[in-house]
């Protein structure tokens, strides 16, 4: 059955998420053609709500949509009445008079696209709120993975970096959990939460980490105001503990093991520079697969609830 | 009711106009998911057995070219379309098991043209129940079968469905 809104992974269950991944897939050939629009949503309107800058996450959003065939509107915040000063009701109402179907929101308030979807008739796509969720991030990964693994139980990925702030390494986890992947936490001790999520196990070192035998790893951007905040002493001291070095590259390259990032890359922190030619690299794939996860989404939610 | 011999008699019709009227020249079936796929393919078969010209195969899925999403509790599932021959200059025959409102037609010649151009595009049915809505008429015709407007017309394919039979639901008092 198809739902009203996506707000975060915790509401799929398991054959939920697997129908979005096997949805996204024929998506994904119409890239190949020279014509990579079909009508589906033809005459639905797309409403990019982003109170929180983003440049991939939206363009994503917007090429899925258009490549729907959905006009695409954009209320930013630094060029609309947001800025003003307009509260996010008369935003609501707004958006309702323009009989938008969906919306896509951004906003650093944990839960305000879950208040958004119960105050509209529009669907409503959580395009990431504060630390909470950031669910079509997720089910990208999930599909990035499983189009290297079909069979997901018992695939080891190891998500390292700053887990506790990080709503993609909690949607990310949720979406790769529910289709029987175990996951394991890398981390600072102070970018750790204390309480992990069922069936997740943390290690404290890489070289401990690497001891369990990943086949993925999935590193978190690195928020450059942590490091201002004191949660770690410096960012070499970051790429020497939980970064990809050269050196632990070539372990990984000799293994096999694949490199997934959310984007963008703060080289030299997360990843070393040699790994935009890796072989074992996803980082391309999550971006295309975002496209395609997103226009699965936007076709199998249906407006008009509340 | 039909059973496997009346839908092998049409399979074969199908294949005997194709062939007096297309004999010799390079063509590309394609199929509309699902049943009209397999309906292609055993077309293609009977053809490739004559052995006198370069035959390729696609499949159609056209769901996301359908103009009926308003009134769908959900939209339709997608499956695969695989169309491995460039459209371009193709002669192209497009096959589906039964031909109703035309509507599913009027997709799938939106579906196909966005792969690219063909030189031609023709339409071949298993069967014609006629009630059209669209103004589609098929060039190669199986079975014409006459139905009701609310009739449903139930096919069953070997490969789809496990077993070859066609079925009439009465849904208008008789």
């Amino acid at each position: 059955m198809p739902r009203k809104d996506l707000l975060d992974i915790e509401a799929l269950d398991r054959s939920e998420i697997e129908h979005l991944l096997d949805q996204s897939a024929p998506f994904k050939e119409l890239f190949t053609r020279s014509v990579k629009k079909v009508p589906a949503l033809k005459g639905k309107s797309v409403l990019m709500l982003f109170y929180e800058p983003s440049t991939r996450t939206h363009s994503s959003f917007e090429v899925a949509a258009k490549r729907l065939s959905a006009d695409v509107t954009n209320f930013d915040v630094g060029h609309s009445s947001i800025a003003k000063g307009e509260s996010v009701r008369e935003t609501i109402e707004t958006l309702q008079a323009m009989r938008t179907d969906y919306v896509i929101v951004r906003h650093m308030a944990s839960g305000m696209p879950g208040t958004i979807a119960r105050l509209t008739r529009a669907s409503v796509v959580n395009a990431g709120d504060g630390a909470h969720a950031h669910p079509t991030q997720g089910l990208l990964d999930a599909f990035t993975l499983r189009e290297k693994f079909p069979q997901t139980d018992g695939r080891r990925v190891l998500i390292v970096g700053d887990i506790l702030h990080s709503r993609v390494a909690r949607s990310t986890s949720l979406a790769l959990r529910k289709l029987g992947v175990e996951v394991a936490y890398l981390g600072p001790g102070s970018l750790v939460p204390a309480r992990l999520p069922d069936g997740v196990r943390r290690f404290t070192s890489y070289d401990e980490a690497m001891g369990w035998r990943p086949e993925v790893i999935y590193l978190l951007r690195v928020q450059m105001e942590r490091q201002e905040a004191q949660y770690f002493p410096s960012l070499r001291e970051y790429h020497r503990l939980y970064g990809v070095t050269e050196e632990r590259l070539r372990i990984l390259h000799d293994q096999g093991i694949y490199i997934m990032h959310p984007g963008p890359v703060n080289r030299g922190v997360e990843l070393c520079d040699a790994v935009m030619d890796y072989e074992f690299s996803l980082i391309n794939d999550q971006v295309e697969n975002g496209i395609a996860v997103r226009m699965a989404v936007l076709y199998w939610l249906k407006p008009g609830g509340a | 009711m039909l059973d496997a011999d009346d839908i092998a008699r049409g399979v074969q019709t199908l294949a005997d106009g194709i062939r007096e009227r297309t004999g010799g020249k390079p063509l590309a079936l394609v199929g509309i998911r699902s049943r009209g796929d397999e309906v292609a393919e055993r077309v293609l078969n009977l053809l490739a057995a004559d052995g006198d010209r370069d035959l390729s195969f696609g499949v159609l899925d056209i769901s996301l070219y359908r103009d009926d999403f308003e009134h769908l509790r959900e939209n339709p599932a997608i499956q695969e379309t695989d169309i491995p021959f460039p459209v371009d200059g193709a002669h192209i025959i497009l096959v589906d098991d039964v031909l109703f409102t035309g509507r599913t037609i009027r997709a799938a010649l939106d579906a196909i043209s966005d792969y690219g151009r063909p030189a031609k595009v023709e339409l071949a049915v298993l069967i014609d129940r006629g009630h059209r809505e669209m103004p589609v008429q098929p060039d190669y015709v199986g079975i014409t079968l006459p139905t009701r407007r609310l009739d449903h017309v139930h096919v069953s394919l070997e490969r789809c469905d496990g077993r070859d039979e066609v079925r009439i639901d009465s849904k208008e008092p008789a």
